[in-house]
């Protein structure tokens, strides 16, 4: 085997520069394909974090039908305190929960006294929201980073056009699902941010407050969101969610709630899964890259070496062994072009990630790109480029080992 | 007993529609620790007869015992077997393996068709390497010798594995006459020391005189046996 090592490497070295071209070409693709997947792993990684982190949460539970409708925001598809204390239920006995924070959505009109537009609003109690979603307070622009009763965070999109600084006093109004209007003073506690996908652009009071307005007797939770110790476990958590709460029925007898993970509930699921196509591709453009120089090569070599071949054929060297010192040739190339190239990314990323990239998304500037590559991307790019370098090696090899002696001999 | 018997050895070609003859009922036998040359003008069969003897091609009818095993009726895989164990190479154009060094390329049949141990392999290269002349350049690459060295290195090759038999096919046409000789005074004396038989050809009438037995063959049929008494 060390031997058949040793001549696979020296007729490689036999041909310097077409070795080297070669293993330049792997490598050049592994290095491409390593950058891309660690530059748009990260964008799709930093998105998702970015979006469920400042307002989203991992998961949301509602009552059956609201995410349909979620646009009118509807009163009347709240959770009634029997059902609310159903689904905490459920979620205090997930481990897996590590917050979640009760909501009370709603779509009201918001006056500075000279104007009046419309606003949505989530009643929020601050300290389950923070934990639920820690990125909120960083996007408090203007203000205290916090949600106190009697002040209202206002987007900033609304609070520019309205004119409105910290500090102002402002009335909201709203109908409650019996109909009858209210309205309340606030004062401007803070100026928010725009996160990217529907629910970014909301402002926040406090729960309290919201209740108020809403006259509710009782309070009526319009959303859960729910954050996780650990968002891989999203799917799990979600089925587990799904089956607990299925068993509650409605007067219909269709499921009383609904669960919903983050990708049901953000648009940009579509742009991550657009970027997991494209890494698809890109991983199948570098195995065809490789397939194809490495059979190049490979005929190439196979062609050249036709008297060798017949030599050793003649002297008695078994097909499987022929066969083996091709494919061990083709799995040379591979490997080196396989180091090669993860040196070279792992370089290229580090240098990458040292430059500290920034970029803007929607409304969000300045993000911080900070490319990395897992050991198990780079062990899985490299396999699968040895692989198939072997596989590339599998026809010349065996029409080598397959070759009559006396006309191979005789080829010029 | 003797180590080669051909009755009524035929090949017949097929080039298209057209067969060629290149042997016509060959009988013969050849024993034990000889030295047999076969002769005869270009196209007369030598090359034909030889491939058979040397298990890589089948005859068209006939027996061919090589010995004591019918070779006439080996497949790619038991045949390639056979001649690792039984049959030496020694070719016109020498064919070493470009990449391995003259140590290496003795080696090579003891390594890739043998697997004989290291120790071993290390005694019988070095041995055959000073019975040839050659154990000084044993780190040289084929390409940093001469074709005489080149054969010689052939010859040790192709006794290497101490074969039963040898066969060389013209292996000094591509020599000049001194060196020619050289190679096979060396073929002849390792004859000697290990009691192999050697079977080469050539058409070079004055390298033919070295030969024990000299078969002549034309047009595919045995045209003379003579012995030569060295
Ligand atoms: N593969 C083949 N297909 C068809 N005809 C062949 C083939 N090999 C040899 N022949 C024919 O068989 C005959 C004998 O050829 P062979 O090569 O054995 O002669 P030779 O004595 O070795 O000649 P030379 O001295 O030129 O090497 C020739 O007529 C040749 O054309
Ligand atoms: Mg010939």
């Amino acid at each position: 085997m060390f031997d058949l090592f040793k001549i696979a490497i020296r007729n490689l070295l036999r041909y310097r520069r077409r070795t080297l071209l070669t293993v330049s070409l792997v490598s050049i693709g592994v290095v491409s394909v390593l950058v891309f997947i660690s530059i748009s792993g990260s964008f799709k990684n930093m998105m998702i974090g970015q979006i469920t982190d400042s307002f989203l949460g991992h998961l949301q539970i509602h009552k059956k039908g609201y995410v349909s409708s979620i646009d009118s925001l509807p009163l009347t598809l709240n959770l009634s305190p029997k059902a609310l204390e159903k689904v905490e239920k459920a979620i205090n006995e997930i481990p897996d929960v590590e917050a979640y924070s009760k909501r009370i959505k709603f779509g009201g009109m918001f006056s500075n006294f000279v104007e009046t537009t419309n606003v949505r609003l989530n009643g929020v109690n601050p300290e389950d929201e923070v934990k639920t979603v820690p990125l909120l307070l960083s996007r408090i622009k203007e203000g205290a980073k916090t949600i106190r009763t009697g002040e209202v965070l206002v987007p900033e999109l609304l609070a520019k056009g309205m004119k409105v600084k910290v500090g102002d006093t402002v009335v909201v109004i709203a109908t409650n699902s019996n109909g009858s209007v209210n309205g309340k003073q606030f004062r401007v506690g803070g100026i928010l941010e725009s996160a990217t996908g529907p629910g970014g652009r909301d402002g926040y009071i406090h729960i309290d407050d919201a209740a108020e307005i809403l006259r509710m007797d009782t309070m009526a939770i319009s959303e859960i969101a729910i954050r996780l110790k650990n968002f891989d476990k999203v799917h799990e958590v979600f089925d587990r969610l799904k089956g607990q709460l299925a068993n509650e029925l409605n007067k219909q007898g269709k499921p009383a709630f609904e669960v919903h993970t983050w990708e049901k509930l953000s648009p940009f699921y579509n742009i991550a899964r657009m970027i997991d196509l494209m890494t698809f591709f890109v991983k199948l453009m570098l195995m065809a890259i490789v397939l194809i120089s490495i059979m190049n090569v490979m005929v190439m070599a196979v062609y050249e070496r036709i008297r060798e071949i017949g030599t050793i054929a003649a002297i008695g060297t078994l097909p499987g062994k022929i066969l083996a010192m091709f494919l061990i040739e083709g799995l040379s190339l591979g490997i080196f072009g396989a180091a090669v190239g993860t040196v070279l990314g792992v370089a290229t990323i580090s240098i990458v990630s040292m430059a500290k990239l920034t970029f803007d998304f929607g409304r969000q500037k300045g993000l911080l790109l900070s490319p990395s590559i897992n050991i198990q991307d780079i062990l899985l790019i490299s396999m699968m480029v040895i692989t198939v370098s072997v596989m590339a090696s599998l026809q010349p090899a065996y029409k080598a080992s397959r070759m009559n002696p006396i006309d191979a001999l005789r080829h010029v | 007993m003797s180590l080669i018997t051909a009755h009524d050895l035929s090949k017949t070609y097929l080039k298209g529609e057209t067969k060629v003859e290149a042997l016509k009922g060959l009988s013969f036998e050849i024993e034990p620790a000889s030295f047999v040359s076969f002769v005869g003008p270009s196209g007369s069969g030598k090359t034909t007869l030889l491939n058979l003897i040397g298990c890589l091609d089948k005859p068209t009818s006939g027996v061919l015992r090589v010995d004591d095993t019918d070779v006439s009726s080996l497949n790619t895989r038991p045949a390639a077997a056979f001649r690792g164990r039984k049959i030496g190479f020694i070719f016109q154009d020498f064919n070493l393996i470009p990449v391995l060094t003259v140590y290496e390329n003795v080696g090579y049949p003891l390594l890739m068709v043998q697997n004989t141990p290291s120790r071993e392999r290390k005694k019988r290269i070095l041995s055959l390497l000073e019975a040839v002349g050659m154990a000084e350049k044993k780190n040289k690459y084929p390409d940093q010798i001469s074709g005489g060295q080149k054969q010689r290195v052939a010859v040790a090759r192709a006794l290497v594995t101490n074969p039963k038999l040898v066969l060389a096919d013209e292996p000094t046409a591509n020599l000049d006459h001194k060196t020619a000789y050289m190679v096979i005074d060396i073929m002849k004396k390792m004859k000697n020391e290990l009691g192999t038989t050697f079977i080469f050809s050539t058409h070079d009438q004055k390298i033919v005189g070295e030969a024990e037995t000299i078969y002549t063959l034309e047009d595919g049929e045995l045209a003379g046996r003579e012995v030569n008494n060295v």
